[in-house]
């Protein structure tokens, strides 16, 4: 029952060398760094690129990424990668990041390491390629907005990137989603032009530098976040797997005050009502099969399923547009063809190679729960999820369960888009417990007949 | 005959293998079994045969006809009541018996509040609860949505059950199976038991013909037994409905018909003094009906019989002592005068005192159905409470209606103590029929069975005058030259040469009014009562289903989006939809149960808005809830209603006349309509910016598709309340109390 450790193959000890770390952060120096910031959505992608140089004597296996510790919470996904060869022949090889603590951190900063492939030698350079995600960054500002207005927001970052290591020369840009930017903070050379806001490049900054500034600008995309979701997926040995997703949406942008008038926004959506979203795209995989959407008070009909050999794209409408604050739960449920998803690897188990992470476009997960329901009388679950995520096992029962099924639960918190990879769960499971429940039924069926004939067979009457 | 041609057939077989029989007697007896010869069944094994298959048919019927909805739309509760029974038996397998019972809802009657526990029929959340629980053991992962949702199908198969039994009771087994089929389908019935109508009507059916047939059974045999079936089938229905109002007093009056007929006997007395002294003691365990079999008015039929039941078997007695005719008479004299006038005087000193209620407003105006109309506004303005037009009784019985008459004069034919209930039982229920439109439901199961009685005794007439004549000319074929005596029958048979014509025309004659019937009784199910009234379905233009799904859009968003401790009002129709999917707190909702609240809110909905925003600030009112069709066209939206809560209101408040509102007597909501009504809080809530819309091509804006009109006052202001939430379609708006907080 408890909790049970599983380890994760990419998941390392943390802060393996400490010591060899703080002593290597003068070795290396970031020759040039590009900064793109994408606010176009409410989350917040970031593309570092970093050309670093190890100009110590020791080879250096780490690189440090170095975050404020306001920005470390927002923080979802970091992810690293290495460019090989030269300009035309360019390839990217993925390297592991893992939260790390340095010892000398000022601020109470923290950390991730990159670990590179090949150690860097002396006198080596290398380019890293780091997309970092951030939600709940943008701050809606006026934080209370009205129907007919738009919604602002703020994003607050450093002009200089953060960096435990000196950088010689860098730029930041900040995509924004219009040309709409009410005011930023200026560190010259500061230039705002199109729908692009660029600082830099700057010059020869020694580590930790921070320049703080906020940008506020205009951003009416819907900020779709699901507060829970809970998504279980339950396996059936005769060949279907049906998945139940519980949603908890809200628009977390500037909440809406005042009235809501329907006139108008049935005029003009897309201006008197800006800022509201009506409807969300959940990408399923395809050959999808009785779908719903539905709530607690019944079915909501106002629904789309578009499917092709590819993919299957549901797009759903909650009951009422979606206004700053407001809230709709919902549930979504759909089947699945069992052989597309279970296959059985060479020692003989089972395993279930499901996508990780929300089907909704564009939202944000704030705590994802899912559950993998086994079918009665499999054994041994483990699982292998590319991220750190807790586990632990439950007991559900289902339709004419007698033991109960056993259920492997994983939950994340802040889930982005981008977490969607695959992850498996493997289990033994021997296929004559399939029969065990057909078997009741026809022996229920044979026992009621008998008693039916044995009725009226036997005389029971008193009088003779 | 054909059995016997394939005899040879089979007969090869069994003969191939016959040597060996000798030697392996049980495998011998295995073929025996095996071949055809065994397996023909004796007339009565056959009969059994057909009568289950059939009865296992019509079971299945009663339960799928009744889907349509389901199918159509989705699992879902219907219309209004049902929302409540839903909520209730969700609270109560949530969390048990006990908070149940002693559940106060705080969520309804602001800020009265509402005893569940005390004034509900719990045997419908029972029930369900119960059947919820047994899935839930079987390991049936059932939701209790769904087991609501089917309650009233699976109730209504039983009742087809209990008919066939009943019709075997009071007939035979033939009008019991014509029973169970016509009562299957018939629409009377099922516009209460379509699947997702979760009402008290849809198990309340089932107990009342359930108990009626008990007590018959027990007036028939005399057991004791059977008596006390029938007690604790009346406890079902007193738990189940108030209905039971009527068993409590429709059997005291056919004991007292028996009585006044010289039936009286002693298998009466069992039956009757076993049934009312425990269904009385247990129908006193449910709190909402407590003691009022001994304390109201409307039980004192049963009473007052009970007694006269005692007097008349003292008096058999004393007759039985005495011997003697004319001491006996004098002995009579005196005892019925003895015996009326204590009854009248304890009769008189109950109600003079006050231990006996008098009858209540519902049970007058059953008895005059104008009475409602003038005393009782809340009853009147149900429109399942006004009187029943023909033609409702036409869609509802469709050919019963001329079957019953029919069926009455086959009772009165062969009069026994059942055929005298059923008689008993069917014109009463015809007159409360009569008098509303929902008590329809009450007659159905008699108009079923009288009318199965006249079926199946017609058709089974016409088939013995068809089955004697091929008989005799069977026997006349093969024997040739038989007795005088079939010779002579023979004569007299064919002296009638058009009646075998006629009866196979009259055969087919009932043929065709029987499947009239199933096909009328099919259409009906689908097109009028299968709708869930919460959602709505429209061709669209081009032939497509539009749905209107703006309650529950509504209800959601009140429920998803307003502080959970808002309070709501509306009309009283929404208020059990609002507390059960909006989970919201509502001032009055449909369990109108005090008067002067209801009336509250009708005169907050017909003062101008400043009073109005007074009487809603009294109540702590955060919202306020329309429903408005004019857009779309739906009609039975709040402007619709609203005379009614004009007259409610102004039933208690002086203040709200009527006239004010109406010009010349007419009620309309365009420039000519009284200034008053143009002004009123309904008035501006619904209407509120609908002068600037486009509702159709070609007419001006602020066109009323409801109504058919363009609307007077298109300059509507709102000083107090603001717009909070309207739905894209229909529920025009809801608007919020700016300062009520």
């Amino acid at each position: 029952m408890g909790p049970i450790v599983i380890p994760c193959s990419n998941y390392k000890g943390k802060g393996q060398d400490i010591l060899a770390a703080s002593s290597s952060n003068n070795q290396i120096q970031i020759l040039n760094a590009e900064r793109r910031i994408d606010l176009s959505s409410h989350i917040v992608k970031v593309f570092l690129t970093l050309k670093v140089e190890n100009v110590g004597t020791s080879p250096a296996s780490e690189i440090f990424l170095a975050f404020p510790p306001s920005q470390a919470d927002q923080l979802a996904l970091v992810k690293a990668q290495a460019a090989i060869g030269k300009k035309k022949k360019k390839s990217y090889v993925h390297l592991d990041v893992n939260p790390t603590q340095l010892p000398d951190a000022p601020n109470g900063t923290k950390y991730f390491s990159i670990s590179l492939l090949n150690p860097l030698s002396s006198g080596e350079t290398a380019t890293l390629e780091v997309l970092y995600i951030l939600t709940h960054s943008l701050e809606p500002f006026p934080a209370e907005i009205s129907q007919l207005e738009s919604q602002l927001v703020y994003f607050r970052d450093s002009a200089l990137i953060l960096s435990p290591y000196h950088i010689k020369q860098q730029t930041t840009f900040i995509k924004t989603p219009s040309t709409k930017v009410e005011s930023f903070t200026r560190v010259e050379p500061t230039k705002f032009a199109g729908r692009e806001l660029k600082y830099g490049p700057y010059e020869d900054r020694p580590p930790y530098s921070f320049s703080p500034v906020i940008v506020h600008l205009e951003n009416n995309s819907p900020f779709a976040v699901v507060e829970e979701l809970l998504r279980e997926v339950e396996i059936s040995h005769w060949g279907n797997l049906q998945i139940t997703e519980h949603y908890k949406l809200v628009h977390a942008g500037a909440r809406h005050k005042g009235v809501f008038s329907r006139v108008d926004y049935q005029s003009r959506a897309s201006v008197k009502g800006a800022s509201s979203f009506k409807h969300l795209l959940a990408s399923l995989p395809p050959r999808v099969h009785s779908v719903y959407y539905r709530d607690e008070i019944g079915n909501i009909s106002s629904s789309h399923l578009r499917t092709d050999y590819r993919k299957s794209e549901l797009e759903i409408e909650p009951r009422y547009p979606l206004f700053g604050g407001w809230k709709a739960t919902f549930v979504i449920g759909y089947g699945l063809p069992l052989e597309d998803f279970l296959f059985e690897s060479p020692d003989g188990k089972r395993y279930l190679n499901f996508s990780f992470g929300c089907p909704l476009a564009q939202t944000v997960v704030n705590k994802l729960t899912i559950k993998v329901v086994l079918p009665e009388g499999s054994k041994d679950p483990s699982a292998a999820v590319p991220y750190p995520v807790e586990q632990h096992l439950e007991t559900k029962y289902s339709y004419l369960d007698v033991v109960g099924r056993t259920v492997l639960v994983l939950e994340k918190k802040n889930v982005v888009p981008e977490h969607i990879t695959p992850f498996q769960v493997y289990y033994t499971f021997k296929p004559i417990f399939m029969l065990a429940e057909p078997l009741m039924l026809a022996s229920v069926y044979f026992l009621f007949f008998m008693a039916c004939v044995a009725y009226l067979q036997i005389d029971i009457s008193i009088r003779k | 005959m054909a059995v016997t041609k394939t005899e040879p057939i089979n007969g090869s077989t069994t003969k191939s293998s016959a040597p060996p029989l000798q030697s392996m007697p049980l495998k011998s007896d295995l073929l025996s079994i095996l071949s055809l010869k065994s397996l023909r069944l004796k007339t009565k094994q056959q009969e059994l045969l057909i009568r289950v298959s059939i009865l296992c048919l019509v079971y299945v019927l009663a339960f799928i006809t009744r889907l349509f909805s389901v199918l159509r739309y989705e699992s879902m509760i219907h219309e209004f009541d049902p929302y409540f029974n839903y909520r209730t038996t969700l609270f109560l397998t949530q969390k048990g018996f006990y908070e149940f019972w002693n559940w106060f809802d705080s969520e309804s009657w602001y800020p009265l509040g509402r005893i569940i526990g005390g004034t509900l029929y719990p045997g419908l959340m029972v029930t369900a609860a119960m059947m919820y629980w047994g899935l839930r053991f079987l390991r049936f992962a059932v939701h209790i949505r769904e087991v609501c949702v089917l309650t009233a199908p699976f109730f209504a198969s039983n009742t087809t059950l209990v008919a066939y039994f009943f019709g075997k009771e009071i007939w035979d087994t033939g009008a019991g199976l014509v029973a169970a089929v016509l009562i299957a389908i018939c629409p009377g019935y099922i516009s209460r038991s379509v699947a997702g109508s979760y009402d008290n009507e849809g198990v309340a059916i089932f107990a009342l013909l359930l108990t009626f047939y008990l007590f018959v059974k027990a007036v028939n045999t005399g057991s004791l037994a059977w008596g006390l079936a029938s007690a604790f089938g009346y406890f079902y229905m007193v738990s189940a409905w108030g209905g039971y109002v009527f068993i409590i007093n429709l059997i005291p009056l056919y004991v007292l018909a028996l009585l006044i007929t010289g039936r009286y006997s002693m298998r009466l007395y069992v039956a009757y003094n076993c049934m009312y002294v425990l269904g009385m003691l247990l129908a006193m365990q449910i709190r909402f009906v407590g003691f009022q079999h001994v304390q109201s008015g409307e039980h004192m039929a049963a009473m007052g019989v009970f007694f006269l039941m005692q007097v008349f078997y003292f008096l058999d007695w004393v007759k039985h002592l005495l011997n003697d005719k004319k001491l006996f008479e004098a002995f009579l004299r005196i005892t019925v005068t003895c015996a009326v006038g204590v009854g009248a005087i304890a009769l008189g000193v109950g109600t003079a005192s006050g231990y006996i209620s008098p009858w209540s407003g519902r049970f007058y105006s059953l008895l005059d159905p104008t009475y409602a109309k003038d005393h009782i506004p809340i009853i009147a303005s149900v429109s399942e409470h006004q009187p029943t037009a023909w033609s409702s009784f036409m869609f509802d019985f469709h050919i019963l209606l001329f079957l019953f008459p029919a069926g009455l004069y086959f009772c009165f034919k062969r009069l026994s103590d059942a055929t005298i209930f059923i008689v008993m039982y069917g014109l009463t229920s015809m007159y409360f029929a009569g008098v509303m439109v929902r008590l329809i439901l009450v007659a159905t199961p008699a108009v079923c069975l009288i009318s199965a009685i006249a079926v199946s005794a017609t058709i089974k007439n016409l088939t013995m005058l068809l089955r004697t004549k091929s008989k005799v000319s069977q026997t006349g074929s093969t024997k040739g030259t038989g007795g005088g005596k079939t010779s002579s029958k023979a004569m007299l048979d064919q002296s009638q040469p058009f009646q075998r014509n006629g009866a196979i025309a009259l055969l087919f004659g009932a043929f065709y009014l029987l499947s009239r019937y199933a096909i009328h009784c099919t259409w009906v199910t689908s097109e009028a009562y299968s709708s869930p009234s919460i959602v709505l379905a429209a061709r669209g233009a081009h032939g497509n289903r539009v749905i209107f799904d703006d309650y529950r859009e509504a209800y959601y968003w009140l429920r998803q989006n307003t502080p959970p401790d808002a309070k709501v009002m509306s009309w009283w129709d929404y208020g059990y939809q609002i507390t059960a999917m909006g989970n919201r707190t509502v001032i009055v909702d449909n369990n109108t149960w005090n008067n002067t609240h209801i009336a509250t809110v009708g005169r907050a909905m017909s003062s101008y808005e400043d009073e109005a925003y007074e009487i809603m600030r009294s109540l702590d009112v955060d919202y306020v809830l329309v429903v408005f069709g004019g857009v779309t066209g739906y009609s039975s939206d709040d402007i619709n209603k609203f005379l009614w809560m004009v007259r409610i209101g102004g039933g208690v408040f002086p203040v709200i006349k009527e006239p004010d509102y109406l010009v010349n007597g007419e009620y309309r909501v365009d420039k000519g309509a009284a200034p008053k009504m143009l002004n009123c809080l309904m008035y501006k809530l619904s209407y509120y910016r609908f002068g600037e819309l486009m509702t159709e091509y070609g007419k001006p804006p602020g066109y009323d598709r409801a109504r058919g009109v363009e609307i007077g006052n298109k300059d509507i202001k709102l000083e107090h309340l603001e717009e909070a939430f309207t739905t894209s379609k229909l529920d025009r708006s809801y608007l919020q109390g700016q300062a009520a907080k």
